[in-house]
């Protein structure tokens, strides 16, 4: 399976780099843009090892919560396909 | 007045979050021959100045990319007329980032391979002493100064390294104390130890050390940074000294 | 949302959920003359939180000597502000950051260095020192190490990024703060004597203007909730409210601040910390005896939807609030342009008195700024001394203590100690060089720095023994003073102030009540005796796991100040030949010390009291010979006693690679291979001195590791060893031996108890980071 992880600051909580860029992309002639929100993008393969989607799903979800986003400042969403 | 007898003039650039401006211009201020004013990155022309520092700092608090938003600031345009017209250059640190992420300088710097943050003494051993920020040292001299950086690990392609190689454009390589290149020397896991390189028309110049925090004696610093900004100054009366 | 929302009464059960007492909402009720809009009862539930009001220690914290020749500012500032000479002074403060760093270990020491950084600037001054005193569970939890990752790597990403550079600190780990770590975050400033300013509004008529940051829903409840109460198993719930630092805005601000503040642009500023705008406004109308108007519709938002309570208590960071007079409004927007900085009129000073906030033109909130801040609650808890305390030193027997046979290992064994081995893992990580002041870098007794454009200097050094302190709080607190200026001393800097960080556990609880008014009686008492004003401080309180307290750890900051900054030493040994010396009384205490911890598992036992005359004497004659050049190293014994202060200044003879020795030829290789030892010869005196009952025991083993207040470990060149004796007199220094090659040899009575080589007690005392992985 491919597994790709897209991991942003949450709702709510200040993006010091997102709101830099916002700032910096004006400057360059780019207009319109707003809440730019910078995160991370993860991907990795899993062997399914049996495993079914449903159980592959909280197996990456407790990835998620455990080291790939910090669930106190980031969300997290992810995608699983088989390939 | 010939041009020889005025001071040498350094333009220090003030991005949004330089921090090591006021260092580079305090550390310029202790060479007789020269003086330092500030450059802010939303000025057009560097007001006439010999040489320029981008220094050291957090410009743009290195969101993004270090030095990304930077290279775009409106002085950057009059940085690389300059340097197009052989003016010297030297990038410190995030200065140095700066320069690569503008495209004056090959190759990126990336991310320590310790993942952390370093401030710490390293010696720099001098592997091209026939340049304008060398000038004042013989090839293989050690000169202590404090690395501070979290990107600092310099990285290029195969091809454009040995071109570098070949033609001298390694200035300052990580040494240990009796001049080896070792693994233990290198602080962030840059390629064969580099820790400065110059363009190949060696007029611009990056380094990650801070030889802004090494010129005087009595300070934690030490002095031997004062090699590089002397061989500077040199070179600027030496070519005013040609050009009168 | 609805405008009845905005103007809902709040009855006393929201009090009660807000954290207030129904007395404190009884007494709110008779202030505002009925029941409270539901925006001032938040208001008041912050400004009346322990955080914010030190309901509990203010009585007891009038028991410091605050005022001095050299004091321009004491307590009740942002920060203090003391005098250095020339024109100049230095504004210093502590401030604890230890629930937010429990939460969220990145961003809360982050957000700790940047509230700090801002309380100095906000005075005035250049933000040039910052320094950090932290305490963790023991490092064989991973949660600990996950901690202490984040709180180091928190402070590098903020100090570094805003170029302050990280010059002392210190770092201990005791299983009392597994659940509850300390982070207290001290910074320093320079101004001129002329340039203070204080957080007083004045001038009917001006505006209100916020600088910074926009206001999200950062750290809301932050003030009430996180810091005033235990965590249990709620921790998780609290989470969303953590405050992310913003570095790159903060340094911004520094710059733009300063120039509004030093071209007088600004009448007056304050920075938006604990309770936000709500305790910014209330303090600078209380103090400034006027009223506020405050448009809390006007604030930028980062999120569109929040209710005025909320702005009125958020914690977003990197945000200021000036009072700024209508003619200068312009050139205040100028400045904050040039610094792409938001800069918004969001209300005006007026002769009300009284702090109203408005929404959308109608008043959500109209309280007396005076009483608001005036009658916050005072309580006091009958103090109880707890049955733990022993009066006795430990009886030191064979069967509990067995004595140490191979000295020589267990002294590589407590230079690995985490609480004493090197910390560089740590401060490797801060920029400590940036602003091109410092002299000493981290890793010694003290950080010095030179204040550019004059011969002088200033110094730095903090100090806690926690362990001394839970078993005898005043005894403790009184050597944490002791320890700092010893250190400041030992580099031969003048002790002049103190910024203290007083963290305990529930003051609710009369054990806890108790130990913090015995460690501010022992703070106070060396204050006194040691000529060191407590300028600056801050209380944490409420630093409990599950029902376990803190060590009760009343961290100590201190300021040294030199003449002429030329003359300081470090503590590394120097030049083969140069003599050893020892000053200071005889004997030492395994009671509380790292070798009772390290080797026998036990913290126990009555811990030793400071003559404080006697450390007065010794430290004045310490800084008198380093004046006059006669000394060339000195190092204060501490942890791990003599034979780890011994070691130390071996590992410090080479390990920083000499670039801030004069020695040029150290300087060319690097240290490396130019390590110093020592052969010194005990004197029996050591095993039995008067009054101490462990030396009776005969023990080379604890006369080696044992501890005691009042020592030092200093060299001197052969030919100065004359002018030093007459310079110390009576003050208590035996000459035990001489600078040698690369081994540390301990002898007594001509029996070898220690030979070890330098390299080798080197690689002991960096081996922390192996345990960190």
């Amino acid at each position: 399976m491919n597994v790709r992880v897209h991991v942003t600051p949450k709702k709510g909580i200040l993006d010091p780099q997102g709101a830099t860029v916002e700032r910096a992309l004006p400057n360059l002639g780019f207009e319109g843009v707003s809440e730019v929100r910078i995160g991370k993008f993860i991907e990795f393969r899993l062997d399914p090892q049996g495993k079914t989607a449903e159980q592959a799903k909280a197996e990456v979800d407790e990835m998620c919560r455990k080291l790939l986003a910090n669930p106190i400042i980031e969300d997290f969403t992810f995608a699983i396909d088989e390939g | 007045m010939s041009p020889a007898h005025r001071p040498v003039r350094f333009g220090v650039v003030v991005f949004p979050g330089s921090n090591c401006d006021t260092d580079a211009h305090h550390a310029i201020g202790t060479f007789p021959g020269a003086g330092a004013q500030f450059l802010w990155h939303k000025d057009t022309d560097l007001a006439g100045v010999d040489a320029v520092i981008l220094p050291g700092g957090f410009s743009y608090g290195d969101y993004l990319r270090c030095g990304a938003i930077a290279r775009f600031s409106p002085i950057m345009q009059a940085v690389r007329d300059f340097a197009a017209d052989g003016g010297l250059v030297i990038g410190i640190c995030n200065g140095f980032q700066t320069l690569v992420e503008s495209g004056l300088l090959p190759g990126g710097l990336l991310r320590n391979m310790g993942l952390k943050f370093v401030c710490r003494y390293v010696n720099l051993r001098v592997e091209n002493a026939d340049t304008p920020f060398t000038s004042t040292c013989d090839e293989g001299d050690l000169l202590r100064i404090i690395v501070k950086h979290n990107e600092g690990n310099y990285a290029v392609d195969a091809e454009t390294l040995a071109r570098m190689n070949a033609n001298g454009q390694i200035v300052l390589r990580y040494a240990d104390a009796s001049g080896a290149l070792t693994d233990e020397a290198n602080p962030n896991g840059a390629v064969e130890n580099i820790a400065g390189i110059c363009n190949d028309t060696f007029n611009v110049f990056g380094m990650m050390p801070h030889p802004e925090n090494s010129v005087e004696a009595a300070m934690a610093g030490g002095a031997d940074g004062r090699r590089i900004f002397q061989s500077m100054i040199d070179t600027v009366l030496q070519r005013a000294e040609v050009a009168s | 949302m609805s405008p009845q929302y905005v103007n809902r009464r709040a009855d006393v059960d929201a009090a009660v959920k807000l954290g207030l007492t129904a007395e404190e909402y009884a007494h709110i009720c008779e202030i505002q003359g009925g029941e409270p809009t539901y925006v001032e009862l938040a208001i008041y539930s912050l400004m009346w939180s322990e955080h914010c009001s030190y309901k509990h220690s203010r009585p007891i914290l009038g028991r410091f000597p605050t005022s001095g020749p050299r004091v321009l500012q004491g307590p009740g500032e942002n920060a203090g502000v003391i005098d250095i000479g020339d024109g100049w002074a230095i504004a210093m403060k502590v401030e604890s950051h230890n629930h937010p760093s429990a939460v969220e270990p990145f961003q809360g020491a982050a957000t700790g260095v940047g509230g700090i950084v801002r309380d100095i600037f906000t005075m005035g001054a250049r933000p040039i020192v910052s320094c950090d005193s932290l305490r963790f569970g023991e490092l064989d939890e991973p949660r600990q190490r996950y901690l202490l990752d984040g709180v180091v790597g928190g402070i590098a990403h903020y100090g570094n990024c805003l170029g302050i550079p990280t010059v002392c600190g210190e770092i201990y780990f005791e299983p009392s703060y597994e659940g509850n770590c300390l982070v207290n975050a001290m910074a320093a400033g320079i101004l001129r004597t002329d340039q203070i300013v204080r957080a007083k509004a004045a001038g009917v008529g001006n505006h209100v203007v916020l600088i910074g940051n926009k206001t999200g829903r950062d750290g809301i409840g932050g003030a009430s909730v996180l810091a005033s109460q235990e965590f249990d198993e709620t921790l998780e719930e609290k989470r969303p409210s953590v405050q992310v630092g913003d570095p790159f805005t903060e340094k911004k601000l520094i710059e733009a601040c300063l120039v509004l503040l030093h071209d007088h642009l600004v009448v007056s500023m304050q920075d938006l910390g604990a309770a936000g705008l709500t305790s910014s406004s209330s303090e600078m109308a209380s103090k400034g005896m006027v009223g506020l108007d405050i448009h809390a519709d006007r604030v930028p938002l980062r999120e569109a939807d929040m209710e005025p309570w909320e702005i009125m208590i958020s914690e977003s960071q990197e945000r200021m609030l000036s009072i700024v007079e209508p003619g200068k409004l312009d050139a205040v927007r100028e400045v904050c342009d040039r610094w792409d900085l938001d800069c918004t009129v969001i209300g005006e000073v007026t002769d009300s008195k009284m702090l109203r906030v408005w929404w959308h033109g109608e008043m959500v909130g109209d309280i007396p700024a005076r009483r608001l801040a005036d009658e916050a609650p005072v309580v006091r808890t009958p103090s109880v001394k707890p049955a733990y305390i022993a009066d006795d030193p430990v009886a030191v027997g064979d069967a509990d203590y067995p004595a140490a046979k191979d000295l020589g290992a267990a002294l590589l064994e407590l230079l690995a100690a985490p609480n004493i081995a090197d910390k560089r893992w740590a401060w490797e990580q801060y920029d400590y060089i940036v602003q091109a002041n410092t002299m000493q870098i981290p890793g010694g007794d003290a950080a010095v720095l030179r204040v550019k454009g004059t011969t002088r200097g200033i110094a730095f050094a903090n100090d806690c023994n926690g362990r001394h302190c839970y078993l005898d709080p005043y005894r403790g607190a009184k050597a944490a003073v002791a320890e700092a200026a010893r250190n400041l001393s030992c580099a031969g800097a003048l002790p002049v102030a103190v910024t203290d960080c007083l963290n305990f556990g529930n003051p609710e609880k009369g054990e806890i009540y108790w130990q913090f008014e015995q460690a501010i009686e022992g703070i106070a008492e060396a204050c006194e005796a040691l000529d060191t004003p407590v300028v600056s401080g801050n209380v944490s309180f409420y630093n409990e796991s599950f029902g376990n307290a803190i060590y009760p750890t009343p961290m100590v900051g201190m300021l040294g100040l030199y003449d002429d900054v030329s003359v300081h030493i470090d503590h590394g040994f120097k030049d083969e030949g140069d003599l050893v010396l020892l000053l200071g009384p005889d004997g030492a205490w395994l009671d509380g010390s790292e070798f009772q911890k390290a080797r026998y598992g036990k913290v126990e036992g009555r811990v030793p009291d400071v003559d404080l005359e006697a450390e007065r004497r010794l430290q004045a004659a310490l800084r008198a010979a380093v004046g006059r050049r006669l000394l060339k190293s000195a190092h204060d014994c501490a942890e791990g006693g003599l034979a780890v202060a011994l070691a130390e200044c071996a590992i410090g003879s080479g390990v920083n690679g000499g670039a801030r020795y004069a020695d040029p030829e150290a300087r060319a290789q690097g240290g490396a291979g130019r390590w110093r030892g020592t052969d010194v010869e005990l004197p029996e005196a050591l095993l039995a001195a008067p009054g101490q009952p462990l030396g009776a025991a005969g023990r080379p083993d604890l006369a080696l590791f044992g501890e005691a207040p009042t020592r030092v470990v200093a060299t001197c060149a052969p030919g100065d060893f004359e002018a030093l004796e007459a310079l110390l007199g009576d003050i208590p220094h035996r000459r035990v031996g001489v600078v040698t090659g690369e081994t540390l040899r301990c002898t007594m009575k001509g029996n070898e108890l220690i030979s070890v080589t330098v390299r080798a007690l080197r690689d002991a005392y960096e081996s922390l980071p192996g345990r960190l992985a």
